[in-house]
């Protein structure tokens, strides 16, 4: 099994092969014969007219696919959607990076794509707020805002002729820290309306980048306010510079509680062991997983044990047989 | 010596149309893009794929298509005498070149411009074949990174001894000195993208042999695909909707 290599006893492995075979069980009846390999050649009606999308490929008058995945029609079109498989952005995705490097203008960020993202210094609000040109001495100052090797959150702006560019026009985009970066596939993430998730009985704030980057770290307050920051901007100007002189310094005078810290690493933990299982995340499992160790009295280490692993799988396949009676 | 036993059965108690038992596992390198094991017998290798990713030496991107780059390498422990230098000779740099052609050919490589496709390729244990398990290996990764391919590629072995055609050789038949014919196809194409031969072998035998080794890709192609597609249900079933 991918990526778990953890010592299951006798009654853990029977355990856990009953709780996946019931997840199989539970969507084998939808689509059993939608999934393909490569080369496989796809049904698809000609009559009606036929559009191939990604993954598909003509091959002497036959559809047949180039990927290992899960074929979709959507009217005309015909597409195999990959599973594990590198991001492929979206215009508007949320994503989570890492600075590898600051060129002219622009930082280049890795986001598990086929290329570096860029962020250009035009496309992100400056700390201080104001709206303006970007002068040359903004230029020099790039290092303050993000460095070499920083975790970054931005919004996908679309392509351009030299690859694909980043945003962050708000104050929610922007570096993060005090927090730990957790790298899933990218399949795992579904797109949704929220991916920024403040979790009030934690104090913590987690982040589902679309491209399997999970941010999992400390609550900063105000942070995804606009209108509010717009109101009282002249308060924030003056909080602004005042912070940005302090900044280099370092800002340490508040440490992160224990207590924060801890939820953190069991948030953290939980991502771990659901990618591993290879089940969906969301808010929701995340919550669920986390809840799961605490009411248990389960050490943050023991949550990556087999046990916690396999009852994971076993409260995952219940969740799903539930909810699928209600549908 | 005798290679084929009156009897009709090989050295290792194989008939000599009888291939040695296939195995292949995907995901077995945690943090590479796409990874597998091959064994073909006792021989045994890993693959593991990064990318498509940032191409590392910008003079090297190529603006219409993606880079593609492989090393193959034998551990120290591989072989029965264990090897000072494991990499870097004349052996590996032809086999990693012939890999890397091989899938280069099979790769869409238009639809990835301005990346670099890593595959490295690593025998573990080496009882002849390698050159043909690491191309199967290398086939599975890369299929598990999710790179579009136009078709699997997979590569098998024959040779010629004791007048009898002999298919999939281990170590000891392969160091006989005989014949020896590396093929690798594209299966749904019918296709060949790789032939090779160690010594001589008469012109009429050659297509015998040939169409051999055509069986056995034929044969693991079969096997490759169904593990590639219980994989693929799996991973479905697991991530649920």
């Amino acid at each position: 099994m991918r990526g778990l290599q953890l010592p299951l006893s006798q009654t853990q492995r029977i355990r856990l092969q009953k709780a996946l075979e019931h997840l199989e069980s539970l969507s084998s009846k939808v689509n059993s014969d939608a999934s393909v390999t490569i080369a496989d050649s796809i049904p698809v009606n000609y009559e009606d007219g036929v559009l191939k999308g990604h993954g598909t490929a003509d091959l002497n008058g036959e559809v047949v696919a180039t990927l290992c995945g899960v074929v979709e029609r959507v009217n005309k079109l015909v597409y195999v959607r990959a599973l594990r498989a590198r991001y492929k952005p979206e215009v508007g995705d949320i994503v989570v990076g890492r600075v590898v490097e600051v060129a002219q203008k622009r930082w280049r960020l890795e986001i598990n794509y086929s290329q570096d993202a860029v962020l250009m210094l035009s496309s992100m609000n400056l700390p201080d707020g104001i709206q303006r040109r970007r002068t040359a001495l903004d230029e020099l100052n790039m290092r303050s805002i993000f460095e070499e090797n920083d975790v970054v959150c931005a919004e996908v702006r679309g392509f351009q002729h030299d690859g694909l560019h980043l945003q962050a026009r708000s104050q929610k985009y922007g570096k993060l820290n005090r927090g730990q970066l957790l790298t899933v596939p990218p399949y795992l993430v579904k797109r949704q309306k929220q991916h920024f998730h403040h979790l009030e009985e934690y104090g913590t704030d987690l982040i589902l980048g679309c491209n399997g980057f999970i941010w999992v770290g400390e609550h900063i307050e105000a942070r995804d306010d606009v209108i509010e920051d717009q109101v009282n901007q002249s308060d924030s100007q003056v909080l602004g510079s005042s912070e940005n002189s302090a900044s280099p310094k370092g800002q340490e005078q508040n440490d992160t509680a224990l207590e924060t810290r801890k939820y953190i690493c069991r948030t953290a933990n939980a991502i771990r062991v659901l990618s591993t299982l290879g089940f969906n995340l969301t808010l929701d499992i995340i919550m669920e997983t986390v809840n799961l160790g605490l009411s248990l009295n389960l050490d943050i280490n023991e949550m990556l044990g087999s046990e916690f692993c396999v009852l994971v799988a076993e409260r995952e396949a219940e969740r799903r047989s539930t909810s699928k009676k209600k549908r | 010596m005798e290679y084929v036993s009156p009897e009709g059965l090989r050295l290792d108690g194989r008939r000599p149309m009888e291939m040695r038992q296939l195995r292949a596992e995907i995901g077995v390198v945690a943090k590479a893009d796409g990874s597998a094991s091959f064994e073909m017998g006792n021989t045994k290798v890993i693959a593991a794929v990064y990318g498509p990713r940032e191409v590392q030496n910008r003079s090297q991107q190529m603006s219409d298509k993606a880079l593609v780059r492989c090393e193959y390498s034998m551990a120290n422990f591989s072989t029965g005498d264990r090897r000072r230098k494991p990499k870097g000779d004349r052996r590996s740099t032809e086999i990693s070149l012939v890999i890397r052609q091989t899938m280069e050919a099979c790769i869409l490589t238009h639809l990835l411009p301005r990346s670099q496709i890593d595959i490295y390729v690593q025998v573990l244990q080496a009882d002849g074949g390698t050159r043909s398990a690491c191309i199967n290996a290398a086939t599975l990764a890369l299929a598990d990174a999710g790179i579009p391919m136009l078709d699997l590629v997979t590569s098998c072995s024959a040779g010629y001894l004791n007048s009898t055609p002999l298919l999939d050789l281990n170590y000891v038949e392969d160091s006989a000195g005989g014949p020896d014919v590396t093929v690798g196809i594209l299966p749904k194409l019918d296709k060949v993208t790789l032939l090779q031969m160690d010594s001589k072998l008469p012109i009429d035998n050659l297509e015998t042999v040939m169409q051999l080794a055509i069986e056995g890709c034929k044969a693991i192609a079969n096997h490759i695909r169904e593990v590639l597609l219980e994989n693929t249900k799996e991973l479905e079933y697991r991530r649920g909707v």
